[in-house]
């Protein structure tokens, strides 16, 4: 197993390095950065200001059979699907393909300030969450588990970092000690 | 195996039915999706559901005549109602047709979750609530809140009867003690577990941000507010709001909170609709509240609101019992973290660790643990991984420079104390037999205090 960082036109590389660097701390596989290129066009919607996410998981579908392991596409502009306003990620259940946008993730989105630092706890909780989906997890009752659902910002702060026991059976690899 | 709550959905537009489909199997549903309302009749009449979601406008059966039907074989039946636009006279008549609410594509996905959560207790799932009931009656206590001493034994039992009740709680120690891990353990002991416990941190906070953290914004609130966004109480919702360094809160804020925990009901700031809530309130503090009272500077009233039941922490220097469990599970934590194979605390390592004044209290022996597995080359943490061995920054260097023995002579005097000279309690305490511990008192020449 290893998980494939990939950053979307993502200017912030420095949070990319935290993130990668945190999920190599949490898991015993390799975790490292890999370059992919999107028809980012394709998937822009005018009428909404928006991309379609799961246009952008089939496009990367086609371009990622080389990659061993988990795809996490990291993105900072704002997602849809056209039944939803909009979607913090979304991922394959069971499968090999996520994707995070960070657009709502800053706080800069809610109250005007940057808040770098919890930019990087926010991203973490969503990274985690996408890629747990891909390992097979549904939704959490705990709110200590970062399964948990999220129905806006205030429930991915809340909500715990890490998976809990009983999802983190289910993951492979994750070190539930070095979530600290 | 308990019932999964099932869920149908009738839409037909592809990606609408099919987003809708993977949202609900992520959120651990059965769903069943038709794309008609012919085929969608089939569907219900073969199944049972527990939600049913219909499109307004589909093409042969519309979403309101499937509506009709379905209510015609099963009148309990919940149905959400999805419209393309905002057709408030459909959606009335919708309604009075039974519909149990709804939704205007695109639909806002906390919006959606919220209506299926309330549809999904109004029909209360008993099944399903015992398969959740069972999923979290396992989380009894945060793991870390560790130790084997009668102090924390009596904690551990004050958590357990405060928990069984909605009472305000006030959590009083030294900082480091781990005065979150009893708020978290009272929460997850309580019939609030399935909801979250909120912490806020009151002495982080400015006056100004605290107010929108506390009760949250709306939009255009103030320069910077694009998005409204809930405030901590408001998360608190059926769970437990944990106000940490209530002792450093302004006055004017003082106000503001007794006001809350009194009413329950506040506003956003820049909003006029008044939000109910219903939380419970876990506050803590280090600080000698009681004091502050008597200086002014805490009021009186939100200090008898607060300390209706109270949790007293002690410092771990008078709880020494628990420093080996609390040392052992520092050390498993950090080595397998640190994928490092340091199974074991020496001897001497221990016996410094039990007898070390720790001012800085369960965080500092974390840290300290932590350093050691960082700096540790052998099997086994040694007292030269132990930080404050070699660099002596410890504030009362008198302490500092006493002995192994001196520091043995008041730790077996301290024990003897505590279990009022009973020599069986105190040798088991100290992990040491009868025989050894009467040497000891004969060697350092310890009398037991006249009874009086
Ligand atoms: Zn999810
Ligand atoms: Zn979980």
């Amino acid at each position: 197993m290893r998980i494939n960082v990939a950053p979307i036109r993502f200017a912030n590389s420095e949070l990319t390095k935290r993130v990668v660097e945190t999920l190599g701390r949490v898991f015993r596989f390799p975790v490292d950065t890999a370059a992919l290129e999107l028809d980012l066009d394709a998937a822009f919607s005018k009428e909404r200001n928006q991309y379609y996410s799961t246009k952008l998981i089939a496009d990367a579908l086609g371009k990622t059979g080389d990659l061993e392991g988990k795809v996490l596409m990291l993105v900072d502009f704002d997602l849809y699907v056209p039944v939803f306003t909009f979607l913090f990620g979304e991922a394959q259940l069971e499968g090999k393909h996520s994707i995070v946008s960070v657009c709502r993730l800053h706080e800069e989105f809610y109250t005007g300030k940057t808040d770098d630092e919890a930019l990087f706890q926010r991203t973490m909780k969503e990274a985690l969450h996408e890629l747990g989906h891909n390992f097979g997890l549904v939704h959490c009752k705990d709110w200590n588990c970062v399964m948990h659902t999220s129905r806006g910002v205030e429930e991915i702060d809340v909500k715990g970092a890490y998976y809990c026991d009983r999802c983190a059976e289910r993951v492979p690899g994750f070190v539930k000690s070095a979530a600290v | 195996m308990a019932k999964t709550p099932k869920i149908l959905v009738v839409d037909d537009e592809r990606i609408f039915r099919e987003s809708l489909l993977a949202w609900f199997e992520e959120d651990g549903y059965d769903v069943d999706a038709a794309d008609c309302g012919e085929d969608g009749l089939k569907l219900f009449e073969k199944g049972k559901y527990d939600v049913i979601l219909l499109d307004m406008k589909m093409p042969g059966m519309s979403g309101i005549e499937l509506l009709a039907k379905i209510k015609e074989i099963e009148p309990e039946a919940i149905v959400i109602m999805i419209t393309a636009f905002a057709s408030v006279q459909t959606a009335i008549k919708a309604l009075k047709d039974g519909a149990f609410d709804y939704i205007t594509k695109p639909v806002d996905p906390d919006e959606l979750a919220h209506l299926v959560d309330k549809a999904l207790r109004q029909k209360t799932l008993t099944e399903e609530n015992v398969e959740l009931k069972k999923q979290l009656d396992e989380i009894v206590k945060p793991d870390n809140l560790v130790g084997d001493s009668p102090e924390m034994k009596k904690i551990l039992d004050l958590v357990q009867t405060v928990a069984a009740t909605d009472t305000t709680v006030l959590v009083r120690g030294e900082s480091g003690v781990g005065k979150e891990l009893v708020a978290k353990a009272i929460h997850l002991n309580s019939e609030r577990k399935y909801f979250p416990m909120v912490t806020v941190n009151c002495g982080a906070l400015a006056e100004t941000l605290l107010e929108s953290e506390l009760f949250g914004h709306e939009k255009g609130a103030f320069t910077g507010a694009r998005h409204k966004r809930k405030g901590k109480f408001e998360m608190a919702d059926n769970g437990t709001i944990f106000l940490d360094e209530i002792g450093t809160v302004s006055p004017k804020m003082q106000v503001e909170l007794l006001r809350v925990l009194e009413s329950k009901q506040f506003t956003r700031v820049g909003g006029n609709d008044t939000v109910t809530s219903n939380f419970r309130v876990i506050a803590a503090t280090n600080e000698p509240l009681e004091d502050r009272v008597k200086e002014g500077k805490f009021r009186e009233d939100l200090y008898y609101r607060l300390n209706v039941f109270n949790v007293f922490i002690p410092p771990l220097r008078d709880r020494p019992e628990d420093i080996p469990a609390l040392a052992e599970f520092f050390r498993h934590k950090f080595a397998s973290a640190m994928n490092k194979k340091i199974e074991k605390i020496s001897p001497a390592a221990m016996d410094f660790l039990k007898s070390y004044e720790w001012r800085g209290n369960v965080r500092e022996l974390e840290n300290a643990i932590e350093r050691a597995v960082v700096v540790g080359k052998g099997d086994a943490i040694e007292v030269e991984d132990l930080p404050f061995h070699t660099r002596g920054e410890r504030a009362d260097d008198a302490e500092n420079e006493t002995s192994l023995a001196d520091v043995e002579k008041r730790h077996i005097h301290k024990v003897l104390l505590r279990n009022e000279w009973n020599i069986s309690r105190s040798a088991k305490t100290l992990g040491v037999d009868r025989a050894t511990l009467y040497n000891k008192i004969e060697k350092y020449g310890l009398k037991k205090p006249d009874a009086q």
